[in-house]
């Protein structure tokens, strides 16, 4: 009799291994041979198609369309290099795109602080990316010295009187008037006197902006301006106050409701009409106005869905220790709720960032739209011009929003673990 | 109490939003900012392009240049902001625009229903055909059955459905937001014919891989008189843009160019007198220029600076230029064409 | 999150410690806010749309367009009105919409359920699709799509032709056209005859199978009855259709039924943006049904397909309708693209009526009361169809 067990048998030759591995996920049937060796045939077809145009028969090297004129040519890479630059710093004068070169990099380094969750001073870094990077980013791109008149500083003066008196009075009549009124006014006049000073900057016009620079602006632009305002929306549709509450719903079906294309038309369109005349913003400022209004109708969900997620138990504990609203609100319900929230408010971003391209239609050269002006440019104009453009500023795209998606997957989990613990 | 507080607050931030800005006159707002905002055409050689570094040049932009340079003294007082047919009312509309110089037609709905003035025809145009050589077409008449390709919101696309109508030919539109994105399905063989004004089309076959491959029929089939417009109800303004044009064709009628204006300032014909603002016979003032707001050689500012109409003309469509456009209806009057100014007196 | 405590007493009524009282002037502020914001924006449209001499009113809608359409499903020359261009633009944004929509949903649950797959390959090759195609701007899809159609298909002289009677080139797709005579009627009738038929057939069949456990083969006996009614119809009244053959003639085809590239662009990029999207959405809703329900159709002995069909995917689509929802009503509102390669569609046709007109303020009123009665009908649609498939819970 064996007391011991048998020796475990080695697994079946056929389970393991490369070959297991293949018999497994590749050949298992009949059917899933046939489906396998279909796709594998697709793929090679693909593949080879793909390499044959973009490197093969490729033109690399060239002056002007000419080099890329030839029977069979493939992709006509010169095209790209010499439109580069363009496509980076839209129409931004030559000597003066060091400046979009400062904003990108420092964007870029404070951006990857945030992001990452190992380095510190995050508080400080948000208080620099929502507050001081966007006033250095204007100043920059636009050269600054805006000379607002004396009306608007006298405006934003007496608003700051009215809340230090308001604040003074508040103590009397029982209106809990807090000093935040007086912060955020102060605040305005600090950014006013920033975006007045002269730093001796040329001045470049929005006009002149564009490539990935304007479509960095606007989508950028968009997001930071629709998360206060989506904020404020979501909470006025959750609000017990039935004005509030119906304003901020018919708001948000609406704009949730319409295309961007026609939100765009009307504001290029219909804006100039609703506003006094002789006052007329800038294209780039009325695109800028449609895209934040929808988004914060879009953000607004996202927030929603993130306060929905939020025990009811938290509120009650706020309000049971005395918090007024704003209070339960900025410490205890926001920071939770943004914190749910922050794989889809990146989804949004990923929409807004491929969204920006329907400004080429109102006539702004984003990305898109200069790739397609290129293609219009007689010294490169070549077969393969547009489709290399185009496929270069597909790569482009995908590699942004791909990164993007991929580090909101990133947050997601992290974020999971730390509900499960 | 309270109450009164919130209301008065409110009072406040209402009438800050209700305060109306003072309506001024668009000289003297152009003379207050110190240049002039001119809608031109988004990139069409000859008329209006821009060079890698963002310097335009062209006919329609050099009309933008000689009123810069008779408010100003200087050509370059200008800002050219590309507009696209569908953009460009409004744009003149809302003021982003001081006046649009872009290929635009005077048709009686624009100048009586749509608020807008259109200072004169600075250059007489007509809607023509472009075809591919390879379809052996020679006459308008032998495209029954053709597609062709235009702009949405022109009245290119209104004029195409008649010609077609009144030939009874029948044919398919393809109406494009864009011009580029209309020559672009005419190159890549959408249509068989597109169709703008004649000018532009030649302009635009000079943008093809092959501008050889491409043929203008010699039809003509409507009238596009384009010339700059500005807005209604500002007459200064009007009188200021129309009377420059008036001028570019005075000057030319009367031999003077920017090459001997300084020489003609001597002269002896009262007319080129009373034109170079120089002074009358007792020493007093002629008052041409300053009655419309401005210096009083302010002639010879356009002149020196941008040159007379034919001066205009040749350097930028004319026959040594890639474009090869003849004078034609063009010429002034006393040589056979339609450009025919009031005299200044 | 309505957890305001009401305080007793201690307040005067008008007091702002009294929530009551301050939740009305908050409230009555922002009213009069709004109201006082809206009659600024009247009254700015109103003086500056009679300082610029632009007229107001509907009154443009039965003014002559004189232009004319690339495609339109009613009958339209450049005699119609204003009113008609625009009802054409919206039945094209319909058209496209609508078939889009069946595209998406056909190209998302096949590469949704092949993500999923036990194949390797079939599962990469799908999560490839997806990843690429979703995080690619719809418009530059579209243009991408409107270049291989313009450079990848021949001109109409070397179109490609399947026997003579379809032809494709990057003038488009053109195939015969049906021409029903008199006696057609016989045709359609066996069709509503077949569809009734079947859907007897499915009741009795279910009912049967309920009773005893055996199964009849219902669809292949549907589809028979489906085909060789009308068709039987058709031949008792001797075949009266017609066939209108598309045909070359001088610079394109004449006869048939054209579909412009301009369609063919907007339909394919749309169809596979939006694939992209449901795909992930069908991903996500089959993987939320529990393994152990497939194991447990599994020992049931039920076939794979069976389980998928019915077990899985009802399941699945609990999950799965409400963001298809989504999915649909974005496909409708991005089908406005199309205004950036001529396709003319709704926001195209109005554009260029804007153009015409210049009544800007109408125009823009139109679009947003249809895109926005769109997107009411479908999230309607959809809610009934959600309480439909709702699990029956006992």
């Amino acid at each position: 009799m064996r007391l011991e067990d048998a020796p475990a048998l080695p697994p079946p030759s056929n389970t393991v291994g490369f070959r297991g591995w293949l018999l497994k996920n590749l050949f298992s049937s009949v059917w899933d041979s046939l489906l396998t060796l279909v796709f594998g045939l697709f793929i090679l077809w693909a593949l080879l198609n793909m390499v044959n145009w973009a490197v093969i028969n490729a033109t690399w090297t060239g002056e002007n369309r000419d080099a890329c004129i030839w029977e069979g040519a493939g992709a006509c890479w010169p095209f790209v290099v010499a439109k580069f630059p363009q496509w980076i710093y839209g129409f931004y004068p030559g000597d003066q795109r060091w400046r979009i070169s400062v904003c990108l990099i420092v964007g870029a380094i404070a951006l990857a602080a945030m992001l990452v969750p190992a380095v510190p001073f995050k508080k400080w870094n948000a208080i620099f990316l929502l507050f001081f990077y966007p006033q250095l980013t204007i100043v920059l791109l636009s050269g600054g010295n805006f000379s607002f008149d004396a009306t608007t500083y006298a405006a934003i003066i007496f608003l700051i009187i009215v809340s230090i008196a308001a604040r003074q009075l508040s103590d009397h009549v029982a209106i809990p008037i807090s000093c935040g009124w007086g912060i955020v006014f102060a605040a305005m006049l600090v950014v006013m006197l920033t975006l007045d000073f002269d730093f001796g900057l040329a001045p470049v016009e929005t006009r002149q902006w564009g490539g990935l620079t304007l479509t960095l602006v606007i989508s950028v632009s968009g997001i930071v301006a629709s998360l206060p305002l989506g904020i404020l929306l979501a909470l006025g549709r959750q609000s017990n106050m039935p004005v509030v509450r119906h304003i901020s719903v018919i708001f948000i079906e609406f704009w949730r409701g319409v295309p961007l294309i026609t939100v765009l038309f009307m504001s290029s369109v219909m804006l100039p009409l609703f506003l006094p005349e002789d006052v007329s913003f800038d294209k780039l400022l009325r695109a800028m106005i449609g895209t934040i209004i929808v988004s914060s109708a879009y953000m607004a969900e996202v927030v929603r869905g993130g306060l929905q997620a939020i025990p009811k138990g938290q509120f009650e504990a706020a309000r049971a220790l005395g918090l007024s609203y704003w209070q339960m609100v900025g410490k205890i319900i926001l920071p939770q709720a943004l914190r749910i929230s922050t794989p889809n408010i990146v989804s949004i971003f990923i929409g807004l960032f491929k969204d920006t391209t329907l400004v080429s239609i109102i006539g702004l050269f984003d990305l898109l739209g200069i790739v397609e002006a290129g293609f219009a440019d007689p010294e490169w104009a070549s077969p393969n011009s547009s489709s290399t453009g185009y496929f270069s500023a597909a790569v482009i795209f995908w590699i942004v929003c791909i990164a993007m998606s991929r580090y909101s997957i990133y947050i997601e989990r992290r974020l999971a673990t730390g509900y499960k613990r | 109490m309270k109450v009164r507080i919130i209301l008065q607050l409110l009072s406040i931030v209402v009438g800050a939003a209700a305060a109306v800005p003072a309506n001024a006159g668009t000289l003297d707002v152009v003379k207050a900012k110190g240049f002039i905002q001119c809608g031109v055409a988004p990139g069409l050689i000859g008329f209006a392009f821009p060079d890698g570094t963002n310097n335009w040049s062209g006919l329609e932009v050099d009309f933008c240049r000689a009123l810069a340079s008779a408010i100003f003294n200087d050509p370059q007082k200008v800002k050219f902001i590309p507009l696209s047919a569908k953009e460009r009312f409004t744009a003149l509309q809302s003021g982003e625009v001081d006046l649009l110089s872009r290929s635009t037609t005077w048709t009686m709905s624009r100048d009586t229903a749509l608020g807008l003035r259109f200072a004169g025809t600075f250059y007489y145009d007509g809607q023509g055909l472009m075809v591919k050589k390879s379809l052996g077409v020679d006459s308008a008449l032998k495209l029954d059955g053709a597609t062709v390709c235009t702009l949405t919101g022109t009245t290119n696309e209104l004029n195409i459905s008649d010609y077609f109508k009144a030939n009874s030919m029948k044919y398919q539109v393809v109406a494009f937001e864009k011009d580029a994105e209309a020559r672009k399905a005419y190159d890549e063989e959408r249509c068989d014919v597109l169709t703008n004004d004649q000018s532009s089309l030649y302009a635009a076959r000079l943008q093809f891989q092959n501008p050889d491959e491409s043929l203008v029929l010699p039809e003509i089939i409507s009238k596009e008189p384009l010339g700059p417009v500005v807005r209604q109800g500002d007459d200064g303004w009007f009188d200021v843009v129309k009377w420059t044009y008036f001028a570019l064709l005075n000057a030319e009628e009367l031999g003077v160019t920017s090459k001997n204006v300084e020489e003609m300032r001597s002269t002896n014909n009262p007319e080129i007198l009373r034109l170079l603002g120089t002074k009358n016979a007792d020493g007093s003032a002629a008052g041409f220029g300053t009655g419309i707001g401005l210096s009083e050689d302010w002639v010879v500012q356009i002149l020196r600076n941008v040159g007379n109409y034919g001066e205009i003309f040749e350097r930028n469509v004319g026959l040594d230029t890639p474009l090869k456009i003849a004078r034609g209806k063009n010429a002034l009057w006393k040589d056979g064409g339609l450009q025919y100014a009031p005299p200044i007196r | 999150m309505t957890v305001d405590v009401e305080p007793r007493g201690r307040f005067s009524k008008f007091s702002w410690a009294n929530p009551k009282f301050r939740s009305f002037v908050v409230q009555a502020a922002l009213l009069l806010l709004l109201l006082l914001s809206f009659l600024e924006i009247w009254r700015n449209t109103l003086s500056n749309l009679e300082s610029r001499n632009i007229a107001s009113g509907f009154d443009f809608l039965s003014k002559s367009a004189g232009f004319d359409i690339v495609q339109s499903l009613i009958p339209f020359t450049s005699d119609s009105s204003y009113g008609r261009a625009i009802a054409a633009g919206f039945l094209n944004t319909i058209l496209v919409a609508s078939l889009g929509i069946i595209a998406a949903t056909v190209i998302g649950f096949t590469v949704g359920i092949m993500r999923l797959s036990k194949n390797w390959l079939a599962s990469r090759v799908a999560a490839f699709y997806i990843e690429f195609f979703r995080n690619i701007p719809l418009l530059l899809q579209i243009f991408i799509f409107y270049t291989v159609v313009l450079k990848g298909l021949p001109s109409a002289k070397q179109a490609f032709h399947f026997g003579n009677t379809a032809f494709l080139s990057n003038r488009g797709l053109v195939f015969p056209q049906p021409l029903f005579g008199e006696g057609a009627w016989l045709g359609i009738a066996g069709l509503a005859v077949a569809l009734l038929a079947a859907w007897a057939l499915l009741g009795w069949a279910n009912a049967r199978q309920a009773r005893t456990g055996r199964a009849i083969p219902v669809s292949v006996i549907s589809l028979g009855l489906i085909v060789t009614l009308p068709l039987g119809g058709l031949a008792i009244g001797g075949f009266p259709v017609m066939w209108d053959f598309p045909e070359l003639k001088g610079f394109n085809f004449a006869g048939g039924v054209t579909v412009i590239p301009e369609f063919l662009a907007l339909f394919g990029a749309l169809a596979v943006y939006g694939g992209a999207f449901i795909a992930e959405t069908v991903r996500s809703g089959v993987q939320a049904v529990s393994p152990g329900q497939i194991e447990a159709a599994r020992s049931l002995g039920l076939h794979q397909g069976s389980t998928l069909r019915l077990v899985v995917i009802p399941q699945a689509m609990r999950v799965v309708i409400p963001p298809l929802a989504g999915h649909y009503l974005n496909l409708t509102k991005n089908s406005t693209l199309a205004v950036a390669i001529g396709y003319p569609d709704l926001v195209a046709l109005g554009g260029t009526v804007l153009n015409q007109t210049n009544q800007a303020v109408e125009i823009v009123g139109i679009w947003m009361i249809i895109y926005l009665t769109l997107s009411l009908v479908t999230s309607a649609f959809m809610n009934w169809f959600n309480s439909r498939m709702r699990m029956v819970e006992r």
